[in-house]
């Protein structure tokens, strides 16, 4: 048998993103337009439903992700997409999902804020919303990347994660990457695993707890339309899904939703290293900053100046331990983003040595260049810290 | 089955008040879908938040328990994924006419098929009785001690404004008028809505002096008159009971959104 030709495409990120959703199993979208996201639902409403599903454009972002939680529960995998104004619309429903335990997957392409902001600029300023935006003690997961390969690894990754932990998961772009063409090595089927839901194997006329907690912090669920019939809510629950004021079980329940992510932040940490065996100076970026960030080092090295970059690619929860350990020795560190400083001040919290941290940033909608970081690289190292 | 046999013990006692409708017409829902004869694994019930919403719960259906104001949007994604399924879903005035007013008249729009029961008792009664889009104008609240200034809607005629394809009004005290117009309501292909006029006498009533839960109930007699009664030409405060609008519209499936070649 001759090997398939790799499927290779020329694409945008949103294009990007909406492939490799499918490619996870997606089967139902809800969304409203909104830039720099909107191609996303553009896309999918002509190849959804020529796969075989169901895409519904609401009238407004909260609606957006309330009708993919309701789909979410009929066994469906489900994603809506948006950028920061929509984002903050979503965020009663993000905790609804949190505390109700619905797989559910949320895009955010980010655009400069606060309020309507800056529609069509780049900016990383939705890092801490994505965290806290809704109310309450949780725990959440956010994934990110720079290019468009791994955007499509980790869109997969992200129905993936939903799946296993019953939980939202966030895909925090940013408008260059939702925007830029690149190429793109579309995986053949099966070259990337794809998790499914865990369904309960308790049998009908068993009671069947939708809401009994596992060791491995995986929930297993039942359809709705199937044969256990049990109840959903967002306020405080017992194991039958049932509303309790009881504060053993308020106190457990809010337990096991921050641990059962936060203990497993390790497994669930996405990075990628280039140069930082010897690196004196280690820089630390996400999303498209990234990519401004590997030039920089790459340029550097050509100089023989050690640079090396910490490329995160999970935010949250945040990977505190790779982190604190990839910044020993260094130094200097220096956190590359398009925000004042919020993934800064996290790397700040969890090393040895915060005053060894610097941050390279833009927050003006002008896309951060590898000089832009250089600048603030002579001037730490000016200072002679 | 008895009406017994489709709730969930378990939950029980409710935390409705003495006197409250909202049981009655979570009675009637029942015997609707009992009439109807669909199996208990054929429905799904989602409410929104208030005392309205906590039925879901009660209810041996799959059930979901949401959002203040988003029932329907849930709904809606709990309905397209599975078609196949009955979904109903209880509300209360505020719930689905405030803070949930853009998802109502979407819903009605789109006519997604499923059932809202809108159990309007003209009042916030989880949060102790504050002023609803549902309170008549001059009425009392916690929130409104002289008198509410601004006009309620018509709760009838915005669904029909907003492109509902079924309508309909009914009270407590009309019982058995209720359970048929429920089961009408499910059978019918499309949004279907039917207002129920229920009664919250601990809070509308004791605020605004109408009595207790039966005081409440025989005003629902003697102040509504089913559609086209003579009796609303010389009194025209009497509120019509009945089915306002029954039309038969392709309700919002996957294969309309793909584009419908017969049409």
């Amino acid at each position: 048998m001759t090997p398939e030709r790799p499927n290779i495409r020329f694409i945008q990120g949103n294009e990007t993103i909406a492939e490799a959703a499918l490619y996870a199993g997606l089967r139902f979208y809800a969304g409203y337009p909104i830039t720099p996201s909107t191609e996303i639902a553009e896309i999918l409403s002509r190849r959804l439903p020529e796969a075989g599903g169901t895409f519904i454009q609401m009238e407004d972002e909260i609606a957006s992700l309330c009708t993919i939680i309701g789909a979410s529960l009929t066994g469906l995998k489900a994603m809506t997409a948006t950028s920061g104004p929509g984002f903050s619309l979503m965020q009663e429903a993000v905790g609804y999902a949190v505390m109700a335990e619905v797989p559910s997957v949320i895009v955010n392409v980010q655009r400069g804020g606060p309020s309507t902001g800056l529609p069509t600029a780049v900016a990383q300023g939705d890092v801490n919303q994505a965290r806290w935006g809704t109310h309450g003690d949780h725990a959440i997961v956010t994934l990110t990347a720079s290019n468009l390969q791994d955007v499509f690894l980790m869109t997969v990754e992200a129905f993936n994660i939903a799946e296993t932990f019953r939980t939202p998961v966030i895909l925090l772009f940013d408008e260059v990457v939702g925007h830029m063409r690149e190429k793109v090595v579309i995986p053949a089927p099966g070259e990337i695993e794809i998790i499914e839901r865990l369904h309960t194997s308790v049998p009908e006329g068993t009671n069947f707890h939708p809401y009994l907690r596992r060791e491995d912090g995986r929930l297993p669920m039942s359809d709705f339309g199937g044969v256990h019939r049990y109840n959903v809510t967002g306020l405080v629950h017992d194991m039958w899904g049932f509303p309790s004021t009881d504060p053993s079980i308020a106190y457990d329940l809010i337990h096991h939703l921050v641990d059962k992510l936060e203990n497993r932040a390790d497994s669930i940490a996405r990075y990628k290293e280039y140069f930082i065996d010897d690196a004196q100076v280690l820089l630390i970026s996400y999303g498209s900053s990234a990519r401004s960030a590997l030039q920089m080092v790459v340029d550097r090295r050509k100089r023989g100046i050690k640079l090396g970059l910490l490329e995160l690619q999970s935010l949250w929860p945040f990977p505190a331990e790779t982190v604190r350990e990839r910044c020993e020795g260094r130094t200097h560190v220096l956190v590359v983003e398009m925000n004042m400083g919020q993934i800064c001040s996290e790397v700040k919290k969890v090393v040895t040595r915060p005053e060894r941290v610097f941050l390279a940033n833009r927050f003006d909608g002008v896309f951060i260049s590898p000089t832009d970081i250089l600048r603030v690289l002579h001037m730490i190292q000016g200072r002679g810290v | 089955m008895p009406v017994k046999d489709y709730l969930r013990h378990r939950f029980l006692p409710h935390i409705w008040c003495p006197g409250c409708g909202h049981g009655i017409v979570m009675s009637g829902m029942i015997r609707a879908v009992e009439e109807i004869g669909l199996q208990k694994n054929e429905v799904v019930v989602v409410s929104g938040i208030g005392c309205s919403s906590r039925m879901a719960g009660y209810l041996d259906f799959h059930t979901m328990h949401t959002l203040h104001g988003r029932a329907l949007a849930f709904a809606t994604g709990v309905k397209l994924g599975r078609p196949d399924l009955t979904v109903i879903a209880p509300m209360g005035d505020g719930d689905a006419l405030a803070i949930g007013g853009n998802h109502f008249i979407h819903a009605a729009r789109r006519n997604i098929d499923l059932t809202a029961v809108i159990m309007n008792n003209r009042i916030y009664g989880m949060t102790g009785g504050q002023g609803s889009p549902m309170t008549p104008q001059g009425m009392r609240s916690t929130t409104s001690p002289q008198g509410i200034a601004d006009p309620a809607f018509d709760l009838v005629e915005l669904a029909k404004g907003a492109g509902a394809s079924f309508v309909a009004r009914t009270t407590t005290y009309h019982a058995q008028e209720m359970t048929r117009m429920i089961a009408k309501a499910i059978r019918h292909k499309g949004f279907s809505v039917v207002e129920v006029m229920s009664q919250c006498p601990i809070y509308y009533g004791r605020h605004n002096r109408i009595g207790d839960g039966v005081l409440m109930m025989k005003e629902f007699r003697d102040r509504t008159v089913p559609i086209g009664s003579k009796k609303k030409e010389t009194r025209p405060d009497l509120i019509e009971r009945g089915i306002f609008v029954d039309e038969e519209r392709p309700p919002y499936s996957n294969e309309r959104a793909d584009g419908d070649e017969t049409v």
